[in-house]
């Protein structure tokens, strides 16, 4: 479980993050969503001791982020930004083995490789994993990445945007990974999605966040409403019955 | 089919290539090292004479190794923390402070000056004069609320352009001959070290070296940026001002040794990386000192039996060097 209690940032009078309470249940995956600029992802980075706090404090697993050590912290939670851009020239599978380095410290041993395939193979890069980054598509790149934090086997793996930049076939692999993730492997997964059909979907709890503050927390069928995400985003949202659940149309 | 590994390097066909090209820049450091204790030495190879004349110059040929070693080291450590492959750590004011320093000695002493600023303790001060300036920059810069790396490469910048400015100012008022005796030290000169400086820069670089080589598996995490560093667990400002005292250290020696050196580091770093062709400090370190021997050497060879300019080797560095690296980048198309 990861608990927030009271957390806050203070950029300037004006624009603060937080105080927010909350708790994100263990096991599936939790959406954060809101508007632009509502802190989603400053509420991430904070989670994933990217970013300092001003006030309060986050246990994750029952371990404060602010004071156990980051090596420690770092076979609990992994944590994949947004833009990632590396100077070095990497293979995918020479980056996927940077996610062990919390546990082999740069000596990769045997059983580090083994869980470096299974992360390749889980993210269906078996065939790819000897290309070079700047060799892959966005999509297969994304993919890299997530197969890094998956690598770092944690128990809690925080992503911010995973599916920006791509188109709607490897959207939906992605999510579907990612449940795999959390129903075979067992995580629990906090990520940031702007499309609210994507959090509805694929989600088993939602966060809505308004102004550096949570404003909702629920099922997916608590937020998937017209009500709810007319107030979250302020612009008029209804909630129509699809095939395959309720869809948000807002436009 | 070769057993899936994360290996430093991305096929066997690389490793392959990686140890015919150590192998290379060995037998090449060892050629050209060989060819400025031999050449033109008047006595005939072998006898006592020959390793007579041979053991005065190898004083500079251990500069030349000194000096390699610690803006290759330096060189590639800084452009990793600071995520930036065109950078070099002269940048930071390290050259600008030495050219001040310089510069004002024989602006408010005249030409005894120079003689004043020269012995072991001078050195000493010299080098802990721009480590300490360094690391007033790094400790203020990356501990304060600015916590950021760009600004403090910005003002090292700054700061470096202002004392360039002040040092041209005082060499505008100099006395013809003693800015022509100034001149002199400006350029990067391997003749300008004294071998008596060498007890004192051998071990200070063998250490700075010995620990960034010992951070090689943690600078390899470090290249991958701060989020990414600190998700795998990483202090990443500890590392940052771990890893950039130990550059200053390296850059203050090398610098107070034999003077400015801009383009040298640069061109190595950036040269070893294609040599390499692996992003593993462990694999690119050995291969960058090697190679800025050999271009020092090699400088150094050509300058003194070709143009008969003893030491100043930092013109033919930037001459020859800017060319190579322009060729490499615009045939591979990336740095």
């Amino acid at each position: 479980m990861i608990t927030l209690t009271d957390v806050r940032k203070d950029y300037s009078d004006e624009v603060a993050i937080g105080p927010v309470t909350l708790s994100i249940p263990q096991g599936g995956i939790t959406a954060l969503v809101g508007p632009n600029g509502a802190g989603k992802s400053t509420l991430l980075t904070m989670i994933g001791r990217l970013l300092g706090l001003d006030h309060g404090a986050i246990e994750i697993a029952g371990y404060d982020v602010a004071s156990t050590a980051s090596k420690d912290l770092a076979r609990i939670v992994s944590i994949l930004r947004q833009e990632n851009h590396f100077i070095t020239r990497l293979t995918i599978r020479q980056l996927v083995g940077f996610g062990r380095f919390p546990y082999s410290k740069g000596r990769l041993t045997r059983v580090d490789e083994e869980h470096i395939s299974r992360a390749i193979d889980f993210l269906d890069l078996t065939r790819l994993e000897g290309r070079y980054l700047d060799q892959l598509s966005g999509g297969q790149r994304q993919r890299a990445y997530v197969a890094m934090v998956l690598a770092q086997d944690t128990e809690y793996v925080l992503l911010d945007e995973p599916l920006n930049n791509l188109d709607m076939k490897h959207a939906v692999q992605m999510m579907k990974l990612l449940r795999r993730a959390t129903s075979e492997l067992g995580k629990t997964i906090v990520i940031v999605l702007h499309d609210i059909n994507f959090a509805g979907h694929y989600s088993d709890h939602i966060c809505a966040v308004k102004d550096g503050r949570v404003v909702e927390f629920g099922t997916p069928a608590e937020i998937l409403t017209g009500d709810v995400l007319t107030r979250v985003f302020e612009t008029p949202v209804q909630v129509v019955d699809g095939p395959n659940g309720p869809l948000a149309v807002y436009f | 089919m070769a057993p899936r590994s994360a290996d430093a390097f991305a096929s066997p066909r690389a490793r392959r290539r990686y140890i015919v090209v150590l192998g290379a820049l060995i037998v090449l450091s060892l050629g050209f090292g060989f060819a400025l204790l031999a050449w033109d030495n008047p006595m005939p190879v072998g006898t006592d004479g020959f390793w007579r004349i041979a053991e005065m110059r190898a004083t500079g040929l251990v500069v030349i190794a000194v000096v390699a070693f610690s803006q290759a080291m330096a060189t590639v450590a800084f452009q990793t923390v600071t995520n930036n492959r065109i950078i070099t750590p002269s940048i930071m004011g390290f050259e600008s402070l030495y050219t001040a320093i310089q510069t004002s000695a024989v602006y408010f002493l005249g030409i005894a000056g120079l003689i004043a600023i020269q012995g072991v303790p001078q050195f000493l001060l010299q080098v802990a004069l721009m480590v300490g300036f360094a690391l007033l920059l790094y400790g203020w810069l990356l501990s304060g609320r600015y916590g950021n790396l760009q600004v403090m490469l910005l003002i090292g910048i700054v700061i470096g352009g202002g004392l360039g400015s002040v040092s041209a100012f005082m060499r505008r008022l100099l006395t013809p001959s003693e800015f022509d005796v100034l001149a002199a030290r400006l350029f990067g000169n391997i003749a300008n070290a004294d071998a008596e400086y060498l007890p004192i820069a051998i071990p200070l670089c063998a250490v700075a070296g010995g620990l960034l080589w010992a951070n090689a598996r943690r600078l390899n995490v470090i290249a991958l940026g701060r989020d990414t560093s600190m998700n795998l667990g990483l202090n990443h400002r500890a590392e940052l001002l771990r890893a950039l005292t130990l550059v200053s250290i390296l850059m203050a020696v090398s610098t107070a040794l034999v003077g400015p050196m801009t383009f040298l580091g640069f061109l190595v770093a950036t040269l070893a990386y294609q040599f390499a062709d692996t992003h593993d400090h462990r694999f690119v370190f050995p291969v960058a000192v090697l190679t800025g021997f050999v271009v020092l050497t090699g400088a150094n060879f050509v300058m003194k039996h070709i143009f008969y300019a003893q030491g100043v080797v930092s013109i033919i560095i930037e001459l020859i060097g800017g060319g190579v690296f322009l060729f490499v980048i615009l045939r591979k198309g990336r740095l």
